[in-house]
Formats: structure tokens, C-alpha cells, sequence
């Protein structure tokens, strides 16, 4: 029964992994002017990124993916930019959702390890006569990647499990799937199983994964002081 | 103004709705959460084994899975009992299956919050307790209890908050919360960005509440406590 169904699941999980994949790198380079931002010593440069954070962090991905799926099309203007073209179709509408959901949660990781680097150190790289700028790209980010890379790996977790509801706009995901062969079988019970076995297997290999490489970079040791 | 062309007071039925499945969660998870981290810092090897499968298993599938699985996914050992107990169209309200859903998630995050907590009590108070003739019950609740609140609350609190937006989860099994509602009205008015941007406004609200409520539990519980200053 199951193994009839395997090709397209296994469909489905390689959209879940691809989505995933898209919005924790791309959501890290939109977080990282976001986060430095967030940890300025001025208000007017928090600001903005606060908002920005505060709205997605506070409110249901799901709601944020029916607001860019069915909310964005509301304004004339958006179906006839040139935009329109990856507005309508879901799979990008989840990306771009999920991209910006996980890009504030990044933010807000990256601006406390920037906020936990040891003060002395920070005094350290000025009284040696480099400039902020120096100080923050040769000591201030390079530590906060590590301290901040355990909490980067958590997000990368939750993100796979919050992906979980892009099938609600017709992403064929796991979920979409899954919800595809219960309306051919009505095997409610076996299928919604067989899902969250791969769920499971998959976040599980996720953190074995993220173990392996906080050894490598020996981050445990780089958290003492 | 707060008319929304008619379905204004939809949204604050909605809005309720997702109060009460919160906090009917939380007392689930919360009581979940007691249990598993008693469990997994026990003595016994089979009840530390439960707590560990109970946290890596609920933690490991997505939330939405939970919801669809305690709806959906119950109805044939539903459909059973029901046949047994003379209705065989017994089926879980999406309130009971939500807070069943919510609860076990939220459970299995607060065993690790209590577990932390529970290590950061001195066992020297425990056999204090003891020596001064109180019963584990009494300990438990006198001395345990009341710093284990203390210590966990921060914890707890960012818990609730991601449990108020998993809310939005049981509207997928149709429960008639902020989202759902949101869902009808846009439905019927064609305007989608106006509803779904109010239910989100609605979300922050209900976070801007609870954190301050929890500033407040926080004061109330470390009173007497110097705070730790970097």
C-alpha cells in the first residue's frame, strides 16, 4: 500500500527539502543586514528591522502565507506588475513567505550573538586601532556565527516543521501529498503516519547533521571564556 | 470603524476562540510537561525512556501533522468506540482535537523547560523538607513547586507564545478561531489583504498582552531574588 505511494512522496519531500532549503540560505542573507541593524547603537537604524521583526515573528506562518497568496492580489497594481507572474503561482508564493518568516527569526538569533560578544574583546580589537568596521567583520561577526550556529541549527529544524502548511495553497509537499493519496485511499491513519515518520527521520538526520558540524568547528569549545 | 463590513464581531468571536484553545492547551501542556520532566529525570530507566521518546518524537513531526492526525487521524478508533458505546458517528470536536494536538506539543517543549528547572533546584532543600517530616507530596508542592515556577516561567512564557500562533493550525480542521474567520470573511467580501492583515494585527495584539503579563508573573515570582546583571 505504502510502497505504491513511495515515488511521489519522496516527490513531495524533495519540494519540502527545496523549499527549506531556498529560505534558511537566502532568509540568512536577507538576516544579516537585519541583525548588524538590530544591534546598532542608534534607534533610528533599530527601528525598521524591529517592525520587521516583530511582524513576523508575532504572527501565524500560515496567516503570512494566505496574506501573500490570496492577500497580495486584492491590489490591482500587484496583478498587473510584472511581479504577478510568481504572485499567482503557490510554490513561489511559499518561498517567498517562508524566506522572509525564517529571515526575521535569523535576525533576532543573529542579533543576540552579536550582543553576547565578550566586551573585552570588542575593546580589545579598538585599542589595537582598528575601526568599527574592522572590529565587527574580524571579531564581532566571525564569533557571532559561532555563538549564534547551535541556534541557527534549531531554526533550520522548526523551519522544516513550520513548512508543513505550504499544502494549504496547493504546494504539492510532503503535506500536499500526503493530502493527495488520503483522497484516493482514505487511509487517514496510515498516510498522516507515513508523514510524520518522514518528518521525524528527516529532522532527525538534521540534527545528527548539525552535531557533526559544531564538533568540527569545535563550538563548545569556542563558548568558553 | 471596527465594523470590517459586517464581520467585526465575527472576528472577535474568533478572537476569543483562540484565547480559550490557548489556555486550554497550555493547562494540558503544562500538566504534560510536569510529567515527562518527573519522568525523564527519575530513577527509573523505563520512565526516562518514555519521557525521551514522548519529547524526540512530538518535537520531531510539525505541529500541523498533529492537529490533522488527532482529527483525522482518530476517526476509525473513534468510529470503534462509538460503535461500541451505541454512536457510531462519534467523532473528536475540533476544540478537543486541537487542545489534544496543542497540548502534546506544547508538553513535550515544557518537559525540557521543567527538566532544566527541576536540576537548577538544590537537592539540600528536598532533604531538608525531608528532615523536617514533610511527605514528597508536601515537598513537592511547598518547596519544589513554587521556585520551580520561578526558574521555568521565562521558558513557559516564550512557549505560550509560540503556541498562540500554532493556533492558527486548528482552522485548518475548520475550529471557527481568528483565522477561520478571517478565511469566511474573506471569502464573502473578495477582500482578502484587508481580513488577513486585521487577523494578523489581532496576533500581535494578543502578543503585546501576554508579554506584558508575563513581566508581570516574572516580578511577582522573583520577588526577594537579586537578578543576575552582565
Amino acid at each position: 500500500m505504502v510502497a505504491r505511494f513511495l515515488p511521489a512522496l519522496l516527490d513531495g519531500m524533495l519540494v519540502t527539502l527545496e523549499l527549506v532549503a531556498v529560505a534558511i540560505v537566502v532568509g540568512l542573507i536577507l538576516a544579516i543586514p537585519l541583525g548588524i541593524a538590530r544591534a546598532s547603537r542608534h534607534w533610528y537604524v533599530r527601528a525598521l528591522p524591529y517592525i520587521y521583526v516583530f511582524f513576523f515573528r508575532g504572527t501565524p506562518l500560515l496567516l503570512q502565507l494566505f496574506l501573500v497568496y490570496y492577500g497580495i492580489s486584492q491590489f490591482e497594481a500587484v496583478r498587473e506588475s510584472i511581479f504577478w507572474h510568481y504572485l499567482r503561482e503557490p510554490y513561489w508564493c511559499a518561498l517567498i513567505t517562508m524566506t522572509l518568516h525564517t529571515a526575521a527569526y535569523i535576525a533576532e538569533i543573529l542579533r543576540g550573538a552579536i550582543q553576547s560578544v565578550p566586551g573585552g574583546e570588542v575593546e580589545a580589537a579598538r585599542a589595537l586601532g582598528m575601526s568599527r568596521r574592522q572590529a565587527l567583520q574580524y571579531i564581532i561577526l566571525p564569533r557571532a556565527v559561532r555563538i549564534g550556529l547551535p541556534a541557527y541549527g534549531n531554526e533550520v529544524i522548526l523551519m522544516l516543521k513550520a513548512s508543513a502548511v505550504v499544502y494549504t495553497i496547493t504546494v504539492m509537499d510532503i503535506m500536499g501529498v500526503v493530502k493527495g493519496i488520503n483522497s484516493q485511499t482514505y487511509q487517514f491513519e496510515l498516510f498522516y503516519l507515513v508523514a510524520g515518520v518522514i518528518y521525524l527521520v528527516i529532522t532527525i538526520a538534521f540534527t545528527q547533521l548539525f552535531k557533526l558540524v559544531e564538533r568540527w568547528l569545535k563550538i563548545e569549545a569556542s563558548q568558553k571564556r | 470603524m471596527l465594523d470590517l463590513q459586517g464581520f467585526g464581531p465575527a472576528l472577535l468571536e474568533g478572537t476569543w476562540m483562540t484565547i480559550r484553545l490557548s489556555l486550554a492547551s497550555v493547562a494540558l501542556g503544562l500538566l504534560l510537561g510536569l510529567l515527562g520532566a518527573s519522568a525523564k529525570i527519575s530513577g527509573n530507566p523505563l520512565l526516562r525512556g518514555v519521557g525521551g521518546f514522548y519529547t524526540s518524537v512530538v518535537r520531531g513531526i510539525p505541529e500541523t501533522l498533529w492537529v490533522l492526525l488527532a482529527y483525522y487521524g482518530t476517526t476509525s478508533i473513534f468510529n470503534y468506540l462509538g460503535s461500541f458505546f451505541g454512536n457510531p458517528y462519534l467523532t473528536l470536536s475540533p476544540f478537543i482535537a486541537g487542545t489534544m494536538a496543542l497540548g502534546l506539543c506544547f508538553g513535550a517543549y515544557a518537559t525540557e523547560v521543567f527538566r532544566g528547572a527541576l536540576l537548577a533546584i538544590p537537592n539540600g532543600q528536598k532533604e531538608a523538607g525531608l528532615a523536617l517530616g514533610m511527605s514528597g507530596p508536601r515537598i513537592f508542592w511547598r518547596i519544589t513547586l513554587p521556585q520551580l515556577w520561578r526558574v521555568a516561567l521565562p521558558g513557559l512564557g516564550n512557549l505560550y507564545l509560540i503556541l498562540l500562533k500554532d493556533t492558527a493550525l486548528v482552522s485548518l480542521i475548520s475550529l471557527e478561531e481568528i483565522m477561520r474567520k478571517a478565511q469566511v470573511a474573506s471569502n464573502a467580501t473578495k477582500e482578502p489583504f484587508t481580513f488577513y492583515f486585521t487577523a494578523a494585527m489581532i496576533y500581535l495584539g494578543l502578543t503585546v498582552i501576554i508579554m506584558a503579563a508575563l513581566h508581570v508573573f516574572e516580578r511577582r515570582a522573583n520577588r526577594g531574588f537579586v537578578r543576575t546583571e552582565l
